[in-house]
């Protein structure tokens, strides 16, 4: 709140890194790389909204992430096929017709359309629901991942109309363009690396907003807040919508980058890797999301296929580690050492406030 | 046959929710209990089963090794939760958010352990002789290894209510769920309260991992598999209600079993976690809830 | 609308059974200091509970013509009435100011959330003057003494705008000269607003209230001025242990 300008130019010097520098300094391969992380990060500055600021440990953002990845995939899996039926359908059964559902995906417009209000109405009812009822903590959190779980298996049993494990891939074209060309594959990291520094911009402002302190204070003591005459459930539901509308928004850029989708880029495993890398940046501060995001997403792909045993022991140990020794994440590792060294006698951690007592307590 | 084809899924469910409910029973004295949500209890589960399998490297016949796995699963299994109590979740027990969180890493590290100390494709683990065959109850053939899961979930379900109820340690946990500063202050080990329920808890895992072993494969993953829908019935049964927790697995059993024989397997699993999420929508509590004062 | 005025009528709170509160009436109006007073449990927290609709209560709690019971809180928030907790509860990691800030917000609208704060609102001002935290402005309310974060929670209450005021045990832990300072503030808002206040000290119940309520068991043992309810022989055999307390000087 006291410096603006800090966070703001934090953000230009990122956004002249990822859309200035990038293109130029990497290989095409590790661009693509790049982008893929960035669609993770754009999920990730979400979940920092909902669970770092909101209090809401959100362990299913890949069902959202799959409605914007979904909905991208089967436009461009239309978009592919032409007149024709997809592929891997006929395969299965070379006479029926396209599923109804698919049919709208046809059009551009209806899939942008899709992107972005599908996550925005499923989370406004869901967390509509679950918030009115006063779902919250662990049972707010299992249930989320009970859904993307549940996505999950749902996807994998379909094989016919949503590709099943294999999920959906082989994509030519985006919108028009076509996707094997560099300077297109160019301009789609650059749409997903824009969009990123357009959802932190967003965050940005939403944390220095008052809503931003609303919601820290729905976070650290719901009910005191309702003794304001707020209704703790609204400002909730405001914070769920966006991060899921970002997860969407990562979900869909996604697929053109990575030229494919399964369930297991959704499911609980996904969803959980998400959590890490908010957890590890920081999951209440601005940039540590998306930079803890990145950071995960370069270990996952790059150790998780060259190291695979190694790089579970090392995710493990990370959410290990960092939750039990430092809850906020790298970003708060600066602040902490520079108290250390202020005070050398370490305060033990202080208890629970007391607005925070209270609303355990209470409810 | 058109009575049949009602009856043979619930026959089916009720095997089931037994094996639902044992994997939930631990979780309900951990979480229902001391209010910790260990998301590696599926991976204690996993343990049991692979105990299971190390017992019968030892005990070649089957018939033997079985009966004796299940203490040993037990032990081994509660020896697990026990470490984990005292190097991670005593430090954590104002943080029930961020517990769940580092249970998670730990769930990851168990399973990558199990996956490269055992065939990755899993081991399996000999069915006793004994469990083959049916038995015939009013007119219905019941296989004899449903039976048996519904035997022993009944058999933990009794042990642990008997042991809360008549034991002097049971006693401590109650009190100590019920007011923690009030148990410390007339002379009860809180520590040591929390360290045995984690123990007993966690065992009971281990318990369902030789049963889950019986039924299914043995192998890293089978963990992950059980530990959201023993979750959602603890959650749909009440936080620390005995009654509503063995209620909620019996009914998400016959239900999964129900929807799997009028659709699909996989179909089953998403109706089934719909079911439980509506349900939790209607009673956020669960079946059973308690009131108790909590402000002084 | 100075004349609106606060009337509980055969309030009763049951908890699966246990009788807390039964059948309690009492009312309060602008311009005087009501106090509830009791023995511990005696159902003064829960009275307060029910009233701003944290429990269930049956009879009726009316603040003018409106039915407060069976709203929703931040309903009968909304109609202008504000409490504050036995134990204090302020959000700590917000400055005072953003305190204040957010308490002040309900009347915004959804658009000036999604703007930063600039400036001050009068009525923050006012509240900070009142209750003498201006210096404090820029201070984490975590790291407020005790006295501090209850005047911040009347200061909430004030730029609420709260026309009722439930306070529950406002000076416990206060030093003599906080207490002071608290009864005169209380003596000052309770000028155009109602004022109630759940205490459990003597001393300062004689000092600052025009009419006390004495509950007992969940109900009504006593009313009236302090002297009248002090007469009373049995608020003094509730009292016997703390007889002197309610006779002494
Ligand atoms: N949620 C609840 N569940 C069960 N019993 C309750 C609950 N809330 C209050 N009680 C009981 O109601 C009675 C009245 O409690 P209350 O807190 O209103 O008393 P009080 O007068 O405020 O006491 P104190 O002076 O100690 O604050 C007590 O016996 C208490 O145990
Ligand atoms: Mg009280």
């Amino acid at each position: 709140m006291t410096k603006p300008w800090i966070s703001l130019s934090g953000i230009g010097a990122f956004a002249v890194l990822l859309l200035g520098v990038a293109p130029f300094v990497l290989t095409d391969h590790w661009l693509n790389n790049l982008g893929k992380y960035c669609c993770w990060a754009i999920a990730a500055v979400g979940i920092g909204l909902a669970w770092g600021r909101g209090g809401m440990l959100v362990m299913g953002q890949g069902v959202f992430f799959a409605l914007g990845a979904y909905s991208m995939a089967m436009h461009l899996t239309l978009e592919t096929a032409g007149d024709r039926i997809p592929g891997f359908m006929v395969l299965y059964d070379p006479l029926a017709p396209l599923p109804a559902f698919w049919e709208p995906f046809r059009s551009a417009g209806f899939t942008l359309l899709a992107i972005v209000v599908l996550p925005v109405v499923l989370a406004g009812v869901l967390g509509y629901a679950l918030f009115k009822r006063r779902v919250k903590g662990a049972y707010f959190a299992i249930l989320t991942q009970a859904l993307a779980v549940a996505l999950a298996i749902l996807i994998s049993s379909t094989i016919r109309e949503t590709g099943g494990d294999t999920g959906l891939s082989d994509f030519k074209y985006f919108f028009g363009y076509v996707l094997n060309d560099p300077a297109n594959k160019l301009m789609v990291y650059l749409i997903a690396a824009g969009l990123l520094v357009v959802c932190l911009l967003a965050v940005w402002q939403l944390y220095r907003s008052r809503f931003g302190e609303l919601l820290v204070a729905t976070r650290d003591a719901e009910e005191r807040v309702r003794f304001l005459g707020y209704d703790p459930a609204n400002v909730k539901l405001v914070a769920f919508v966006v991060s899921a509308l970002m997860a969407s928004i990562g979900g869909a850029m996604f697929v053109p980058i990575v030229g494919i989708i399964t369930p297991a880029e959704i499911g609980a495993a996904a969803s959980i890797m998400m959590i890490a890398g908010v957890a590890f940046g920081g999951r209440a501060s601005l940039f540590g999301p998306a930079l803890g995001a990145m950071a995960v997403g370069w270990g996952q792909s790059s150790l998780g296929s060259t190291w695979p045993e190694g790089w579970t022991y090392i995710l493990g140990l990370l959410f290990v580690v960092v939750i039990l020794f430092l809850p906020n994440g790298l970003s708060s590792l600066p602040a902490r050492i520079a108290a250390a060294r202020r005070k050398p006698d370490p305060q033990p951690t202080p208890a629970a406030p007391a607005a925070a007592v209270l609303e355990e307590v209470r409810s | 046959m058109h009575v049949d084809a009602l009856i043979a899924p619930l026959l089916n469910g009720s095997a089931q929710g037994a094996l639902l409910l044992l994997a939930a029973l631990g979780l309900s004295l951990t979480f229902g209990q001391m209010g910790v949500i260990n998301m590696a209890h599926g991976e204690f589960l996993m343990i049991g089963a692979f105990a299971a399998y190390l017992v019968q490297q030892v005990i070649t016949a089957s018939d033997l090794s079985i009966p004796v796995a299940l203490p040993v699963a037990f032990v081994v299994a509660g020896l697990f939760g026990l470490l984990l109590e005292v190097t991670i979740i005593q430090w954590m027990y104002r943080r029930p958010l961020d517990t769940l969180l580092v249970t998670v890493g730990v769930g990851l590290i168990l399973q990558q352990a199990a996956l490269q100390i055992f065939p990755s494709q899993g081991v399996p683990v000999e069915k006793p002789g004994w469990l083959d065959g049916q038995l015939n109850i009013l007119g219905y053939e019941w296989p004899l290894r449903q039976l048996f899961t519904i035997l022993l979930a009944t058999v933990c379900v009794a042990a642990l209510s008997a042991w809360l109820k008549y034991t002097s340690f049971g006693r401590r946990i109650r009190a100590t769920v019920h007011n923690r500063d009030l148990a410390e202050t007339s002379g009860i080990s809180t520590r040591t309260v929390d360290r045995l329920t984690f123990f007993t808890g966690s065992g009971l895992a281990g318990v369902a991992g030789v049963a889950a072993s019986l039924i299914g494969g043995t192998n890293s993953q089978m963990g992950a598999q059980y530990i959201i829908p023993a979750f959602l019935v603890v959650a749909a049964g009440g936080i620390g209600q005995l009654k509503g927790t063995i209620i909620a697995a019996w009914a998400v059993g016959v239900a999964l079993s129900y929807f799997a024989y009028w659709t699909t397997g996989s179909l089953a699993q998403v109706l089934a976690f719909i079911l439980v999420i509506v349900f939790l929508q209607l009673r956020p509590q669960g079946l059973f809830t308690v009131r108790t004062r909590s402000l002084a | 609308m100075t004349g609106t005025s606060l009337v509980v009528t055969d309030l009763c709170v049951e908890f699966s059974g246990f009788v807390a509160v039964g059948g309690v009436s009492f009312d309060a109006h602008p311009g005087e200091v009501r106090f509830l007073i009791g023995p511990n449990g005696a159902g003064k927290t829960t009275c307060i509970d029910a009233i701003t609709g944290l429990v269930k209560g049956t009879g009726s709690a009316k603040l003018g013509e409106k039915e407060l019971l069976g709203r929703q809180v931040h309903r009968i928030v909304r109609l202008g009435v504000g409490r504050t907790f036995q134990t204090a509860s302020v959000f700590d990691e917000l400055t005072v100011l953003q305190n204040l800030d957010i308490a002040a917000g309900r009347h915004r609208s959804s658009t000036s959330l999604l703007r930063s704060r600039r400036g001050t609102d009068p009525s923050i001002e006012l509240a900070l003057e009142e209750t003498g935290l201006t210096g404090e402005l820029a201070t984490p309310a975590g790291i407020l003494s005790h006295g501090q974060k209850q005047w911040l929670e009347i200061a909430m209450l004030l730029v609420q705008d709260a026309k009722v005021l439930l306070l529950d045990e406002p000076v416990a832990g206060m030093s003599q000269d906080e207490r002071t300072a608290t009864g005169e503030l209380l003596q000052r808002i309770a000028a155009k607003r109602i004022v109630v206040v759940v205490e459990h000290d003597m001393d300062f119940m004689r000092r600052y209230a025009t009419r006390v309520t004495v509950l007992h068991q969940g109900r009504v043992l006593s009313q009236g001025t302090v002297a009248e309810v002090q007469a009373d022989p049995r608020v003094q055999e509730v009292y016997l242990g703390t007889a002197d307390a309610m006779t002494e000087g």
